[in-house]
Order: structure tokens, then sequence, then C-alpha cells
């Protein structure tokens, strides 16, 4: 029978020898739950995600459409209805059975269209409702507090309608991607068109909503017009949602404008242009030319809400649901059937959204952010609706093909008008990421 | 001159607005002496008359073509409001012109709040301190501008003037100035209105005996009660008197500001401040301040003054507020005595 001795020495190396063979697979361990996990990664058999729209304030039209969509790409997602742009998009890893094998749930917010209570909102949906991403918005002062909030938070950012510079330029975050055009792209997208329909000698006057999305459109639409050959004769700033516009525009009449360009949008748009038509500025002659009323970023349910005021009226916009590509169709279809009215272009560029992102869940094999990031950056599709899109990696903006739009003079029903100008290529619309500057920032995964 | 003209006519437009919710205002306080801050809510409540009464209007019947199919590959539906299909021509007159045609249905409803909200709450708080006024009739404004909300959401709802009033007016070429200064043909009506009403409302107090009991009244009450008149009743009628104005106000004014549950608070702060310059108590202060104040703010809009004072048109109203009463502490046309005890 022997004897178990332990002396001092082997105690101590017994115990070094335990302690790395327990650590060892710790090690692994730890690496492996930092590498897959990320905020509310689901772990039932359903994915929440958060449609944070403006149900109220000057843009909730283009909220509800927005919640409409989402709604109908949550169906096509888990495998409803008659998959709409699904059946269209290329490459696609979407099956129609939800995503990684989890039906998609979402829960809403109301942005107001106001940052803050956006920010709550997006905050209440990620911490109380488990929401693993957040998408929507029809303002670009609520999509960068919000992206920002993301960024914070580890939680992907697909932004709805956001037309400002700053979404992917200064502001940009390795969170938030955006598929809309900017007020850039509209301005090298409309120049060329003004100058051929409005001449290259004009005098403008800038009405321009006071945040962010106004004042880049405004330096956009004065730096493309004024390359023309335009002078800009005043910029004048109005609070967004100020309902009347009189005090406004009253000082154009006299100001020697011959073009007043509405940076406005959603109702501010819709009562901005209303009354510019009101106060006779279409009916007037000045400097010997007709006078001429520009919105650079234009919109369906814009141009329902102004009725005959948008008549003639050119501008911008993202997409239009007469195109006449098969993608356009089927969204259009399903939309329609579904509503009884054809999706806005904040509706279409939501219901994208919605699809890029689960797209990318299903590509990546996992809804762990960092990875779904790697997956949209520099992802290149088609069958969305405009054409061969990129989502560049460096600022997260998508580049494809945009529209010049004017209001039809004689539409065939309410829906019925704008008409298609002219349809701008991808190339045209590509800048150097540089020029507008920020920083990404890290894809670190965050826990919450 | 003609940017001067336009800021005139701008002014005297949104002081015709300011001046129909500061008479009222003041009619009130003169009369009941209560500092009424639910008077916003019934502006704003008779601008959701004409939203209600458009509302009725624009009911359809909806039949489907299987002969006719959508872009998206529907039936079409073919959506004809009741009012046109039953009553013709007039029908379509009636559905455009409804607007001005709330009016009327405006007033008797808006009369009825009126004398409920006096008899229902206000009656009881005659003798409290005027910080409790306030407080109840802020609390009162919450209430109405909630169930507002409840039922048509919070988003504006836009009006559309009758198709007749809905360009432009050459004020110019009507006056037969050559210019043609052109101007909304709503905004003048809207204007042309205010004066009306202020006229009329004017005119009842001064030329008629009911007016007349009303400011002898304003002036002492318990005189007036010991005549044997039953003062208290005609003050309920007052009430509801300034209820009407209140309201008929709001619902002209929906083809200029798309109408809002909030709206009616954005116009009653400017309104007191319209009171208090115009004079606590006094109607013809309030109906004078009124159009000042627009004109003023009108004025401090134009480019000219904004590049040298910027940011001068959000605080110009407050501003002169400011100066009068540091000069005029009654205000422009106040009496002595008024709540001043």
């Amino acid at each position: 029978m022997s004897k178990f001795i332990m002396t001092r020495r082997g105690l101590i190396k017994a115990g070094a020898v335990s302690g790395v063979a327990l650590a060892a697979p710790m090690h692994f361990v730890r690496n492996a739950f930092a590498q897959d996990t990320s905020c509310n990664m689901p772990t039932g058999d359903t994915v929440t995600f958060g449609w944070n729209v403006p149900q109220t304030g000057p843009y909730a039209d283009e909220g509800a459409d927005e919640l409409r969509a989402f709604q109908l790409a949550v169906k096509h997602l888990n495998g409803e209805g008659d998959g709409g742009m699904i059946q269209t998009m290329k490459p696609t890893a979407l099956k129609g059975n939800g995503i990684l094998g989890k039906k998609v749930a979402y829960v809403t917010g109301d942005t107001q269209t106001k940052s803050d209570a956006a920010r709550d909102s997006a905050k209440r949906m990620v911490e109380k409702d488990g929401a693993i991403m957040i998408s929507g918005g029809s303002s670009s002062g609520v999509a960068v507090a919000v992206q920002s909030l993301c960024q914070d938070m580890g939680i992907v950012f697909m932004a709805g309608l956001t037309h400002s510079n700053d979404t992917t330029g200064k502001d940009k975050k390795r969170y938030g991607f955006r598929h809309f055009f900017n007020a850039y792209q509209s301005g090298i997208a409309l120049a060329p068109v003004l100058a051929d329909e409005y001449g290259k000698d004009r005098k403008a006057y800038h009405l321009t909503a006071d945040y962010t999305w106004g004042w880049t459109q405004e330096e956009s639409i004065k730096n493309a017009t004024e390359e023309l050959g335009w002078s800009t004769v005043a910029a004048v700033r109005t609070p967004l949602g100020a309902g009347d516009f009189s005090q406004y525009i009253t000082p154009v009449l006299n100001s020697g404008a011959d073009v007043l360009i509405l940076n406005h949008y959603g109702k501010d748009m819709v009562n901005s242009l209303t009354q510019a038509v009101q106060f006779g500025l279409r009916d007037k002659e000045v400097n010997g030319k007709k006078f001429e009323v520009v919105v650079p970023l234009f919109s369906e349910l814009m141009a329902q809400g102004a009725g005959d005021a948008v008549k003639g009226i050119l501008g911008t916009a993202n997409w239009d649901w007469k195109l006449e590509d098969e993608a356009t169709k089927a969204f259009t279809k399903s939309f329609g059937q579904e509503y009884g009215a054809p999706p806005s272009q904040a509706a279409h560029t939501c219901y994208v959204q919605a699809l890029l992102y689960a797209d990318a869940c299903e590509r990546a094999g996992t809804f762990f952010a960092p990875a779904v990031i790697e997956a949209l950056e520099g992802f290149e599709f088609d069958g969305m609706g405009n054409g061969k899109t990129l989502y560049r990696a460096e600022d997260h903006q998508c580049f494809k093909t945009a529209l010049v739009v004017r209001g039809k003079e004689n539409p065939k029903d309410k829906y019925d008008l704008m008409e298609i100008v002219r349809e701008v290529p991808r190339e045209e619309l590509t800048y150097d990421a540089s020029i507008f500057g920020g920083d990404l920032g890290p894809s670190d995964a965050k826990q919450c | 001159m003609d940017a001067i003209l336009l800021q005139i006519l701008n002014g005297l437009d949104k002081g015709g607005a300011y001046a129909l919710i500061a008479l009222g205002l003041t009619l009130v306080f003169g009369t009941l002496g209560v500092v009424n801050f639910a008077h916003g809510a019934l502006f704003m409540l008779g601008a959701f008359c004409a939203v209600t009464f458009n509302k009725v209007l624009s009911l359809e019947s909806v039949v489907v073509d299987p002969t006719q199919t959508t872009a998206w590959g529907s039936p079409l539906e073919v959506r004809t409001p009741y009012v046109e299909a039953w009553l013709g021509d007039f029908g379509v007159f009636l559905h455009n012109y409804s607007v001005p045609a709330s009016v009327i249905i405006a007033i008797p409803i808006m009369l009825a709040i009126g004398i409920a909200i006096e008899r229902g709450l206000i009656q009881y708080f005659y003798k409290r301190p005027h910080a409790d006024q306030i407080l109840v009739t802020f609390g009162l404004a919450i209430v109405i501008q909630e169930v507002i909300k409840k039922f048509y959401g919070a988003n504006p709802i836009p009006q559309a003037a009758p198709a007749d009033f809905s360009g432009t007016a050459y004020v110019g070429t009507l006056l037969g100035m050559g210019d043609a200064l052109p101007y909304p043909w709503w905004r003048l009506i809207y204007l042309l209105f205010s004066f009306v009403v202020i006229g009329g409302v004017m005119a009842f107090l001064q030329f008629t005996t009911y007016g007349m009991v009303v400011r002898a009244g304003m002036r002492d009450r318990e005189t007036v009660g010991m005549l044997g008149i039953d003062i208290e009743r005609r003050f309920t009628v007052v009430f509801g008197l300034a209820a009407v104005v209140a309201g008929i106000a709001g619902a002209m004014y929906t083809p200029i500001l798309p109408p809002d549950y909030h709206m009616g608070m954005d116009f009653l702060v400017l309104s007191f401040v319209v009171v208090v310059v115009g004079g606590m108590g006094s109607l013809t202060g309030a109906v004078v301040a009124g159009f000042l104040l627009g004109i003023l703010q009108s004025f401090a809009s134009m480019n000219e003054i904004k590049s040298i004072l910027p940011g001068i048109d959000q605080i110009i109203i407050y501003l002169v507020a400011v100066v009068v009463l540091l000069t005029m502490p009654r205000g422009l046309m106040g009496r002595k005595g008024v709540m001043e005890d």
C-alpha cells in the first residue's frame, strides 16, 4: 500500500497545472462569446425589428407609408403574400422563411420628427422590446441623432428617408446605413435639367427648413446652380413645421429673384408651395422671364397634398412607382393590393432597407452585428427598383440611379401626379467619399 | 412700396386672427372677471367644426368597377361623395364651400359649448383668485386638446378654400393703383371677415339694449344687479358669444393654417400678449393691439430688417409688450382699476 505524500513543490506544480487546465476552456469560451454576441441577439424563435417612424409632425404622411412598407416587408420575409421584391432581388440569400430560421416580429415607435423623441423611442425599442435593429424615419435631424445612439448601443440602424449630406458625411457611423440618395446627388442630377429648362442666367431665392437636411440641400443646390451661372439673391431659413409661410413668401415677390427654390419637405413643402402659388409667384414675370418654383426633393405624397400647385414643378426623387423595371412592378403590385394605393419613395426605401438587413444576416449566417455590417459594406445588388446598386463601404451610402421628376400637367388620377424627366445613372451621381469628411468609427460588438 | 403694402396686408391678416381671439378673451375678462386660458382651445374647436363638417360632406359611396383595373392590378374603386350623389350640383357646391358653410354650423355648436363651459365650470370660479381661474381653464384647455387629439389624431388636417377663392387676388389692380400687388383671395376674405365680426360684436355691445346692459355690468356689476337685471344670465350669454367669435374665427382660418389639436395654444399666448398690450378689459384696445402687433410682426419678417436684427421676427411681439408695459402699465387703452386689486 502506497502512501500519498504531497510536498510543497508538488503542490505548487499541481496548482499551476490545474489552473492552466481550468483556464484554458474559459479562454476559448470568452473569445467565442465576444465574437458571436452583440446587443439583443435573438434566443427564441423570433427576431425583433424596431420601426421608428414619424407618426406625428410635419412628416407624418411619409411615416405612415413607411410603416405600411415595413409591415409588408415583414410579411414577405416570413413567407406570406407574393414575396414582393424578394423575388426580384439579385443576389439574395433570402428564402421567405424568416431570417436564419427565425420569424420576424416588430415593434414601432413615434419619432414625432423630433431628435430627442426619436432617440427615446429607439432606446425604448432596444432596451425594453429587444429590437436587434432600428429602421425608418423621415428627417435627417432624426436620422443623425438615432444613428449616433445606435452606434453607442451597437445596434444596426438602417436609415429611412434622410437626404442630408451629413448622414453619410460628417455624421456617418459604422452602425448606420443609408439607401436613400442625398442632397449632393440631387444637385448633380437637377442642375443640367434646370439649365435646359430655365437657362443659365437666373436669380434664385431659397427658403430652407432650418435643420441639417435643409442646410445641406441649400448648400448643394446653391453650389450646383451657381456653377451653372445662376446667382443667389437670398437664402432664408424657416422653422420646421411653420405652417403659415406667408411672412417668408411676401419678401420673395419684390426681391428681384426669378426662381424660388423650396428646400422644404413633407407638409412644410405642401404648405409653402401652395402658399407661394396663392401669392401669385407662378404667374409673375421677373427680369423678362417667367417666375419658376423648384422643389429639389419631391415625392408623390407631397404632390397629393399640394394638388394643382405641383403642376410643372421640377425636382428629384429617389424612386417612383411608375418605373418600368420588374422589381418596381413587383413591389407596386404587392403594396397596391395590400393598401389600395401605390407606394411612396419613403415606403420604397424602408422596404428595401428591411430586406437588405435581412439578406445581410442570412449571408453572414448570424445576427452578430459586426458580421452583418461586414456583409452590408461594399455589397452590390440589383432588382430593387434602382438598377445596379452599391452600398459603398467607405461611407455606407448607396449609389444607384436617381430621378429628375416634374409635376404632371394632366394626371390620370390622384396617384399619377409626377412624370419622370430623366433617370440619372449611378456613375454621374458617384462622388469621392472624402469630400464630406466624417469617420465611421469602430464596429465593436456591444452588449445591452 | 409694393413690399410695404404687402407686409401691411400680411400684418392685417394675421392681426385679424389675433384681434378676433383677443376680443373674446377681453370680453370674458371684462364681464366675468375670468382669465380664460381655454379661449385658444375654443378657437381650435371652431376649426375642428370645419374639419368635421368637411369630413361629413366627404363621406363616399364605393362601387367596384370590374371592367377597369388599377396600375397594381386591383379592380378600380369608383368613389362618389354621398352629398354629390344625392344633391347633384348643389352637393358639389356645398362640398366646395364647406369652410364658409361650416361657420353656420359652428355658431350654434360653439354657443352651446360656451354656455356649457360657463355653467358647468367657470361659474364656480368667479369669486376665486385669478391664479385658480388660470389653472382650471388651462386644465380645461388641455382636456379639450387631448379629446380632439384622440378623435382626430395629432397631425394637421388641411382644409381647402372654395375653388373660386383659392387663387390670387391682384389688389393693386382691384384698387385701380395700376400695380398688381398679388395677395391670396382667401386671406383677403379672412381680413374682411374679421372686420365684419369685430364690427358686429362692437355694434351689438354699442347699439343694442342687451349690449348696453352688458357694458353697464362691465362697469358696475352690483348696481346693474340692484336694478333688477339678471346680469349673471347675460354674462353667461356673453361667454357663449366669446366662444362663438373664437370658434368662427378658427373655422375660417383653416384654409390658411391646417388645424391640429395644438393650434389654439399657439394663438393663445400671442393673444394674451395682445390683450395685455391693448389694456386688460378694453375691447377697442384688444382690436387695435391685435392689428398693430400683426403688422409689426410682419414688418419684422422683412429681410432688410432681419439682416440688421437677426431673429427679430420671433421676438418683436414680446419686445413691444415689454416696452408698452414699461411706459404704459395699463396697456394702450387699459382702464384704471382693472386687475389692479
